[in-house]
């Protein structure tokens, strides 16, 4: 990768012509219904279990923060209210961002810059076969569900692991916890953080797959996209959470 | 019948290096055409230049009435279907064994039923040799075995034009005579364009109907294969006769007064191996087209000349 400007802005560029292939693409006939199935299974499975295991100490967390938080401002009764918007708004989607291009950004980066050194897609291309829309399209599509699915899982796991924290180890009181749940938070909350996540999983799958096929230069090549996949990844991922989150307060009155 | 490929004031160059400028030829259609070259001469960047893999900066390359520099992604694909690509590594699908990839091309552009894709793929593979081999990986056998699936891939959608990234590098010379053969036999039996690209100077001299000589950006000479075979150009003897002394050096080129040198110190002992070799023909059980019958039959008075002669 150059580091002169003009190539920063060449690769941008690029990364958004992809992007907007990938979009035209989208409703191209015959869609790859079996490799959508087998990568969304493989995202999934490379994903899911790692998820699990990092939102519920993330759900700890959360949970011992506001839980001592809440304490000092004598606002205790609120406690379990606050941890589920935390969870909710915030700590899923990003949980998810993060696993989403860690795990399965990665091996789709590394998969696809494999089969680019060996020549594998060149062969696809004179054989007369788009990339994007055999290979990339459904990879996009299976990150994006999956992402969606897992953002559920991980506010499921962390607003467990939430009551888990407050209720047993802070001796706070069940009933108090459920009974604030739905005080702050709002079903528009879960919507929002579903879409986040879609985005997410979209942007994760495209910068992946960009990167693996601009891939060059040998194994050490893919080695390189894989680690510039990741790095792009989380930046964007990071700035376009801030802007959803302003956009959505802008958009969705809250409550209280 | 095979398609003619009409190629006019061709430059590639990547950044500020020029790979090569202003190629000019013509591959006529249903001939086997060889495009020579010493290493690092930008061979496989032409062939990729013809698939429209690579954009060249400037100049055309027209195929069946289509200048493929300048048409659109989605025609494009459409064009790239008179094509049979075999690449030098084979680039076979890493995921998937043997069978599944020479059926590949067959499952994504045809609606054939399954017994149909069965027959094809086990005709091609029978063709190439590779019967027994269906459930093999890519990584699990030999580097000319996968050239040969390859090969096999590339020929189940019946291609107008084929095209060989160095056929023969890396295989023993057995299995490269083999190759020839079923190149040979393939042009007669299929008739389409051929293109080979390579380094190997005795597939170049048996195989085809015409030749091409990359060198120093350029192309030096393109033309009937008795054309090439009997020039007198420095860099064309140098190059098929394999020698050191000529305008060709380890590095790249060499000045003009080391090469006059040289050649001045190969007069009267020139060693070169006679100017025209006996041309491949296809095997006994292949029917020969008429365009082969009369190449057979043209051999035939020449070798007939030679014996008369010595």
């Amino acid at each position: 990768m150059s580091l002169s400007p003009t190539g920063a802005l060449r690769h941008s560029g690029s990364l958004f012509a992809m992007a907007l292939d990938v979009l035209r693409t989208l409703p191209r006939r015959p869609f790859q219904v079996r490799e959508f199935i087998q990568q969304a299974w493989f995202v999934a499975s490379v994903t899911i279990l790692p998820t699990a295991l990092v939102s519920i100490p993330f759900g700890a967390v959360i949970a011992l923060q506001i839980g001592s938080l809440t304490r000092q401002l004598g606002a205790q009764s609120f406690s379990g209210a606050a941890s589920v918007l935390a969870v909710l708004r915030e700590a899923s989607p990003i949980v998810t961002a993060l696993l989403i291009a860690g795990a399965g950004g990665t091996a789709i980066c590394a998969d696809l810059g494999a089969r680019k050194i060996r020549e594998e897609i060149d062969a696809m291309e004179v054989l007369g076969i788009d990339p994007i829309h055999r290979l990339v399209v459904p990879r996009v599509l299976a990150t994006m569900l999956v992402a969606v699915l897992l953002n559920g899982l991980v506010s499921v796991v962390g607003v467990a692991g939430g009551y888990f924290f407050n209720v047993v180890l802070q001796n706070g009181t069940p009933g108090a916890y459920l009974a604030s749940f739905t005080t702050l938070a709002q079903l528009s909350d879960l919507w929002a953080a579903e879409l986040k996540a879609l985005v997410f999983g979209a942007i994760a799958a495209i910068v992946a797959s960009y990167k693996g096929l601009t891939a060059k230069g040998g194994p050490k090549g893919v080695g390189d996209a894989v680690n510039q996949s990741v790095v792009i990844t989380f930046m964007l991922l990071f700035v376009t959470n801030f802007v959803l989150t302003a956009v959505y307060f802008q958009i969705v009155p809250q409550r209280g | 019948m095979g398609v003619e490929i009409h190629v006019e004031g061709l430059t590639k160059s990547f950044g500020d290096q020029v790979i090569w400028q202003d190629v000019s030829l013509t591959l006529p259609a249903g001939e086997v055409s060889v495009m020579l070259g010493p290493s690092g001469t930008g061979k496989s960047v032409f062939l990729k230049t013809l698939v429209g893999l690579l954009k060249p900066e400037r100049g055309s390359i027209r195929i069946a009435g289509q200048d493929i520099t300048r048409l659109r992604e989605h025609d494009l694909y459409e064009v790239r279907k008179l094509f049979g690509v075999l690449f030098q590594d084979g680039a076979l699908f890493g995921s998937m064994n043997l069978y599944d990839n020479i059926a590949f091309p067959l499952r994504e552009h045809t609606r054939k039923p399954e017994s149909e894709v069965r027959r094809i793929v086990l005709e091609k593979m029978d063709m190439v040799g590779l019967i027994g081999a269906e459930e093999k990986l890519p990584g699990e056998i030999s580097g000319g075995m996968r050239k040969r699936a390859g090969l096999a891939r590339a020929l189940v959608l019946d291609p107008e034009i084929i095209l060989f990234d160095e056929p023969d590098s890396g295989l023993d010379p057995v299995r490269v005579a083999y190759l020839n053969q079923l190149i040979v036999d393939l042009n007669a039996q299929i008739d389409a364009t051929f293109l080979i690209v390579t380094h190997d100077i005795a597939s170049a001299r048996q195989v085809p109907d015409n030749i091409g000589l990359l060198f120093r950006r350029e192309l030096v000479m393109f033309g009937p294969r008795e054309q090439l075979l009997t020039s007198d150009e420095p860099v064309v003897r140098q190059f098929l006769n394999g020698r050191m002394q000529g305008p060709i050096g380890m590095a790249e080129e060499k000045d003009a007064a080391q090469v006059e040198q040289e050649l001045a110190g190969l007069d009267g002992g020139d060693e070169d191996q006679p100017a025209m070799t006996p041309r491949l023909l296809p095997s006994a059980g292949v029917t020969r087209p008429p365009r082969w019958q009369a190449i057979a039959d043209r051999e035939a008075v020449l070798r007939k000349r030679q014996v008369a002669d010595a």
